[in-house]
């Protein structure tokens, strides 16, 4: 999510190609170095509720997960 | 006669000349000081009337895609999303159908409001935003939608880092309780419009 723009699509791939995964977590580091949050919209086991699950690492995504949504962290208005 | 008229001109000629000289070339500098600012101004700062628009069904479709059916009509319907308190979510999802013991109504562009849906009790409002870090300049803001799809996903992944980091005030400084309270009962309304819709549903079935 950018300001002034809306969704914007920074990079897609197949993460079990190498040179995609490459080029995702360029992209992730490269977000996360900006200061942007990063969340994955899962689905809770248990109650079955759409929720997020905020991401600090690559690695943290859950292998399903179709895509990583960035947004500006949040500060007192 | 005729050669001192010549000679006259001849010598106002070489007079002038350096003033003309100097004066032609200012012009030709201040072209060019405003030739390349009209360039970066068409560059940049052309503004499209649809982006915003644009931007904005854009972010409906991804919030649309990211919470629950009922969070999606509510936003729809009413202009706002509830959101259970995360303490309140666990017990509610050990106990289905139980109200939380607090949630929060998220708006576009405005305060979060936390209150007791048991006693419609409105307990205080965090004013958060999500500023533009990437310093190109101006200050945009996130569409409407997208904004508060932030909230969401900042309230149902990390409730107590988005709360910290809002600043808390009693409801009233920039939502007028009033219009909340109103906004309480417009949600009973839906819910239970809602509700009968799904008995019918079900009894037709």
């Amino acid at each position: 999510m950018k300001p002034g723009h809306g969704e914007v699509l920074l990079a897609e791939g197949d993460p079990r190609v190498r040179e995609d995964e490459e080029k995702l977590i360029e992209e992730f580091r490269r977000q996360l170095d900006e200061g942007m949050w990063a969340a994955v919209p899962v689905r809770n086991p248990g109650s079955g509720r759409r929720e997020a699950q905020m991401v600090k690492h690559y690695a943290d995504i859950p292998p399903d997960s179709e895509r990583v949504i960035f947004f500006p962290r949040a500060s007192g208005g | 006669m005729l050669l001192a008229l010549l000679a006259l001109a001849l010598v106002t000629v070489v007079l002038a000349a350096p003033i003309a000289y100097r004066r032609a070339a200012s012009w030709r500098a201040a072209r060019e000081r405003r030739r390349p600012a009209a360039a970066g101004e068409l560059d940049m700062d052309l503004y499209d009337p649809g982006r915003e628009r644009r931007a904005e069904q854009r972010a409906r479709e991804l919030l649309r895609s990211c919470v629950n059916e009922e969070e999606w009509g509510m936003y729809r319907d009413l202009g706002f999303i509830r959101v259970a308190g995360r303490h309140a979510r666990r017990g509610l999802d050990r106990d289905r159908g139980a109200r939380p013991a607090y949630a929060y109504l998220v708006y576009p562009h405005k305060p979060i409001v936390a209150y007791v849906p048991e006693s419609g009790q409105l307990l205080s409002e965090y004013c958060v935003e999500f500023p533009d870090l990437t310093g190109t300049g101006g200050r945009h803001r996130l569409p409407a939608s997208d904004d508060v799809l932030a909230k969401w996903m900042a309230l149902t992944s990390d409730e107590d880092r988005v709360i910290r980091r809002a600043n808390m005030h009693l409801v009233g400084r920039q939502l007028d309780p009033a219009r909340v309270r109103r906004d309480l009962w417009r949600l009973a309304e839906w819910e239970r419009r809602r509700g009968n819709r799904e008995q019918v549903h079900h009894s037709q079935r």
